[in-house]
């Protein structure tokens, strides 16, 4: 077999669009995802038994269930009980913000409470309310620790967009197996798409090494 | 008039009883050194003045506010209640600095300048004028409990509470943070300490108390009672710790 790379060339244009939209919905689905996965996670921390129930039963419900079935469920199953209407774009960026919410809620819970606890005595000792303690104190000190397993968290959610396939959402791996069903090279398709995956989770990664490195971990 | 007032209380976590029916006053002024034996409830009781650790029963009040008059109440309390702890507990990302100009900016809401020249006059009150723009971590075990006690007076509080804050120091630490526990003493602070350094409770202490099994067994004069200690697990105790 011959490694014919004028079809990468011509598969460029989709790929790269597809791409795109990868980095789409990742990064917006991300956004979502550190915003509800704070709240859960201080919910799960600090919250009184009901909040932290609420919060348990979240994470609890996505952890345990793939995150296949978390898109389709929302894409397919949401409009007949509530009668939305959700397009493949909205329902993929909707899957990535629970699901990262999730995984990112028990990061932030674990950063937070790995903190020494006479940080929060040494706070509350001075007079100060709970919620100042958590913002001036505790949390500067936890988000440090968060940034090793949170970029791994990103790196993940970066690779599950590719599942979205199953909803239609034109992104990398969909952009992928229409010029493949089209051509049939599989050999050069993958390979370029896998490398684009590569370059795209590459890029996060140096990201996340340089943040580390600025700050120092406490 | 009474700063301190522990009126029955009592303290259990689950099972365990750690303070039994406590009846304690203490004065402006007074610089009450607390001993025992490990696990007689001394950390415990210090904690319970505020608030750190909630009573199950009595009452235990604090410049004429309760322990159990709600939670801004009880942040009024700890404004008036400094602690320092035997592990320093000082702020990892602040410089000695901002963890001294800390508590006056995000609880008393002064201005950051402000508040760092108070810093800084209380830092060279503790001996580290030079080392405000140090880290913690920068620091000996010594400067970082002095930086510590400055962090606790930067609040202006009306009572000093201290849990063997030289107890997580080598030997040859030890007298710089007590000679700054010294000087705040002779400016008649109002103190409340948990050590094991008898030398600073014959010089400096007013009073000595001595705490068995969550209760409080003996409670006097500290020249007295180290020059002739009449309970017998007292002077047991004054024994294993000379
Ligand atoms: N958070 C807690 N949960 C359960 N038990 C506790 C807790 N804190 C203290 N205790 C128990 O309460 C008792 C008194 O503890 P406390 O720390 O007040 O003693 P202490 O006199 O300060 O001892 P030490 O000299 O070792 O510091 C001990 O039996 C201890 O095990
Ligand atoms: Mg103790």
């Amino acid at each position: 077999m011959e490694f014919d790379w004028s079809v990468i060339g011509e598969a460029m244009p989709a790929l790269l669009s597809g791409a795109r939209l990868t980095i789409l919905i990742t990064l917006a689905g991300l956004v979502g995802g550190l915003a509800v996965g704070f709240v859960a996670g201080l919910m799960r921390a600090y919250g009184n038994a009901f909040l932290n129930a609420i919060a348990f039963a979240y994470i609890e419900l996505i952890r345990g269930t793939p995150i296949v079935v978390q898109v389709m469920f929302i894409y397919f199953a949401l409009p007949v009980l509530a009668d939305i209407r959700v397009n493949p774009m909205t329902a993929a960026v909707t899957a990535i913000v629970v699901n990262a919410g999730a995984y990112i809620a028990e990061i932030v819970r674990g950063s937070f409470l790995s903190v020494h606890r006479g940080l929060k005595e040494a706070g509350l000792a001075l007079g100060l309310p709970l919620w100042k303690v958590l913002v001036y104190i505790i949390g500067p000190v936890a988000f440090r620790r968060m940034i090793p397993p949170l970029g791994n968290q990103f790196i993940v959610s970066l690779k599950d967009t590719s599942l979205f396939i199953v909803i239609g959402v034109g992104e990398l791996t969909r952009q992928g197996q229409e010029i493949m069903a089209a051509n049939f090279r599989a050999v050069e398709i993958w390979s370029a798409v896998a490398i684009l995956y590569l370059l795209m989770t590459g890029t996060l990664t140096l990201i996340l090494r340089v943040t580390e490195k600025r700050m120092r971990i406490l | 008039m009474s700063i301190v007032e522990f009126r029955n209380v009592t303290k259990t976590f689950g099972p365990v009883v750690v303070l039994r029916e406590v009846d304690l006053n203490i004065d402006k002024g007074e610089v009450v050194v607390l001993i025992g034996p490990s696990g007689s409830g001394k950390s415990t009781l210090l904690r319970c003045i505020n608030a750190l650790e909630e009573i199950n029963g009595g009452d235990l009040v604090v410049d004429n506010i309760s322990v159990k008059a709600g939670r801004s109440q009880v942040r009024l309390i700890r404004q008036e209640a400094g602690m320092v702890f035997q592990q320093f507990n000082l702020f990892p990302q602040m410089t000695a600095l901002e963890n001294v100009a800390f508590g006056p900016r995000r609880v008393r809401g002064i201005s950051r300048a402000e508040a760092e020249e108070q810093a800084r006059a209380l830092l060279a009150k503790v001996g580290l004028a030079e080392r405000g723009h140090h880290y913690p971590a920068e620091l000996s075990g010594g400067q970082q409990q002095r930086v510590a006690i400055a962090r606790a007076l930067a609040v202006k509080p009306k009572l000093m509470l201290f849990d063997e804050p030289t107890s997580a120091l080598d030997p040859e630490l030890r007298h710089e943070v007590l000679r700054v526990m010294q000087a705040l003493a002779e400016e008649g602070m109002t103190m409340i300490v948990v050590t094991h350094e008898m030398a600073f409770a014959r010089q400096v202490g007013t009073r000595l108390i001595f705490m068995e099994d969550g209760k409080i067994s003996v409670d006097g004069k500290p020249a007295d009672l180290l020059a002739n200690p009449e309970n017998p697990r007292l002077r047991e105790f004054l024994q294993h710790v000379h």
